[in-house]
């Protein structure tokens, strides 16, 4: 009888365990790691691992290129499937919530401290200047926006729009246009940020500085009580969303600019997965934001309350920012 | 050089990159060009505008401010996580990279954490949204003027083709999310070329090597041959009739009988002897990479 190659008994040997990882990674892939039973969920990783240490004694002993470009293919297969996105989506949600954003938040400090400062120094000057020159408000706030609110507008007018007034259905189609409206410019803030920061930069100062006009415009009128009123109701929520953002955005810039001792694309693939966390926690405050305005400014029109849903709202999340997902001590 | 055996060996991929498992082992993967990658890109958008016209008729039938509403929402969602929650729920794949056979992984090795699919999709913002939303944007929507509207095509097209410009064909998404887009591995096993022939030659068996003609050529030559071995083009009889001829020449090898010659059972045989010979080598820890290795 022949002697048989080395590498030839090896394959024959070790053949239909390869087989089976294959047909049990083709069905995974076809219908997803569910539809494996729970004999074969235990075969997949001691064949993934018995494959795997067969590629390395095979590219140590074997010189036939068709079963190492095989085992290549099928280790690499088999390592997709294993280490595959494999959370059930309930507990990431759970662990998302309750540990990784609001960790992921307070990591940005340093970020939102800047983009705070952006927002409401621009709301600052646009105040300033508006009450000393009315005029400035059309720089600030583009005519599309205005909607009837201009310098030029009488008291009761101006008034009238803080007024709440629609109802039921109506508000809900208005909530979620609002909600991803500005969702949408919140990504767009976000994404910006890898264009170095600049264009998130200024998207937050014209957000600021039409905040401001607004406020100075009411004020001058005497309505600065009301319209803090109209604007609490979703305006600490919604500009809450619109920082992180706009921080998720910087920690981009930062990653870009300031790569440090990592390589750049390194760093910026750490730093890019944290901004997409506190990304998602913005998304939700927009969501949050969006019922607030469509539903909650135009049923609450009694300007204390309105205070107190507002601030209150913004308060919880506060709290939630800063004690969910903290270690225990030790 | 009359004695080179006429195929190359294959040169090495630009494309293929090395991943490393937690176990330690290196496996490689096959980046995806950039045509795979606008393939599976313009079958998930086909897949967008039908789920937008559809939503778009079924508002239009239901009418009403709820039906609005609704349609608004799905439709932010359509565009915002279309592409995040099909790479969460199959594993970085989104229809079109299922149909084109591509996958997101890990550029790192190990999990592709769903940050990186939320990171690497909200990126789409600016790199596949913002060009469309310019592309079929009115003139009025610059209302700054046209130097304005160039500087925006100019700094988004640039974005859009980041891919172009490094040697991984990574988007702006990839690189802040850490991943890479690869093809699918396809793995095939085909019969073994050694055991088609019984093993090594014997000495009933017609063909039987010497010691010093096994030694003649190294790895290189024998996957050289294995290529040819496997090859199924039409003309690839005459091409070992020619290969089988150098190779008898350069070895000094007799042929015992002229007439009942075979120019495929010679290859196969001395293929099997060959990789007996070279594997033999290997375990004691020599590797004879060519004909030149001495």
């Amino acid at each position: 009888m022949a002697l048989e190659l080395r590498s030839a008994q090896f394959r024959r040997e070790r053949e239909a365990a390869w087989r089976e990882l294959e047909e049990l990674i083709d069905r995974v892939d076809k219908g997803g790691i569910g539809s494996l039973d729970g004999r074969a969920l235990a075969r997949l990783p001691v064949l993934y691992r018995a494959t795997l240490s067969g590629l390395s004694v095979a590219r140590a002993t074997s010189l036939d290129r068709n079963l190492l470009a095989y085992l290549e293919a099928l280790c690499a297969r088999a390592y997709l499937c294993v280490y595959g996105v494999r959370e059930d989506p309930g507990g990431l949600f759970a662990h998302f919530f309750a540990r990784q954003l609001p960790q992921a938040v307070r990591a940005s400090w340093k970020q939102i401290a800047i983009v705070s400062l952006v927002v409401f120094g621009g709301a600052l000057a646009a105040y300033l200047l508006t009450m000393a020159d009315p005029a400035y408000y059309h720089a600030f706030v583009p005519p599309g926006l205005q909607q009837g609110r201009s310098p030029g507008a009488s008291s009761e007018a101006l008034r009238a729009t803080l007024q709440g007034g629609g109802g039921g259905d109506a508000l809900a189609a208005f909530a979620a246009r609002l909600f991803s409206h500005n969702a949408q410019i919140g990504m767009l803030s976000f994404a910006l940020g890898f264009v170095v920061g600049a264009p998130t930069i200024v998207l937050m100062l014209h957000n600021g500085t039409m905040l401001g006009a607004f406020v100075a415009l009411f004020d001058s009128h005497g309505l600065l009580v009301e319209a803090g009123g109209w604007l609490s109701i979703h305006g600490p929520t919604e500009f809450a969303a619109l920082i992180l953002s706009a921080a998720a955005g910087l920690r981009l810039a930062g990653a870009v600019i300031f790569a440090g001792r990592e390589p750049r694309l390194v760093r910026l693939a750490r730093e890019g997965r944290a901004a997409a966390l506190v990304m998602m926690g913005a998304i939700v405050l927009f969501l949050l934001a969006g019922i607030l305005e469509g539903f909650g400014r135009q049923l609450i029109v009694d300007t204390a309350s309105r205070y107190v849903v507002g601030w209150g709202v913004f308060a919880a999340l506060l709290a939630y920012i800063l004690t969910a997902g903290r270690q225990r001590p030790r | 050089m009359t004695d080179a055996l006429i195929l190359d060996p294959q040169a090495p991929d630009p494309r293929r990159r090395e991943l490393t498992t937690p176990e330690g082992v290196q496996v490689h993967v096959k980046l995806a060009s950039i045509g795979e990658r606008l393939g599976a890109l313009a079958v998930d958008i086909a897949v967008l505008i039908v789920a937008f016209i559809v939503m778009v008729a079924l508002v239009v039938l239901g009418g009403g401010h709820l039906g609005i509403a609704f349609a608004t929402l799905i439709l932010f969602l359509l565009r915002c996580f279309y592409f995040t929650l099909f790479e969460l729920a199959w594993n970085g794949r989104t229809l079109g990279k299922r149909a084109t056979r591509l996958r997101v992984v890990n550029r790192r090795g190990g999990a592709l954490a769903p940050s990186a699919v939320i990171a690497r999709n909200l990126m789409r913002e600016v790199e596949l949204f913002a060009p469309i939303s310019l592309a079929i944007a009115t003139p009025q929507a610059f209302a700054t003027g046209r130097l304005e509207m160039v500087a925006a095509f100019v700094w988004v097209a640039a974005l859009a083709c980041l891919p172009l410009f490094n040697r991984d064909r990574l988007r702006a998404g990839d690189m802040v999310a850490g991943t890479w887009v690869i093809v699918e591995p396809r793995p095939a096993l085909l019969p073994d070329l050694a055991r088609m022939t019984g093993g090594v030659a014997t000495a009933e068996q017609p063909h039987g090597f010497t010691p010093a003609q096994l030694a003649v050529y190294g790895v290189k030559e024998l996957q050289v041959l294995e290529e040819l071995l496997r090859a199924t083009h039409a003309d690839v009889s005459a091409a070992r009739r020619d290969v089988a001829q150098r190779i008898i020449r350069r070895i000094g090898y007799e042929v015992p009988d002229q007439r009942s010659f075979d120019a495929t059972r010679f290859l196969e045989a001395f293929y099997a002897a060959q990789r007996g010979r070279l594997e033999t080598d290997l375990a004691f820890g020599r590797r004879k990479r060519d004909k030149f290795d001495r």
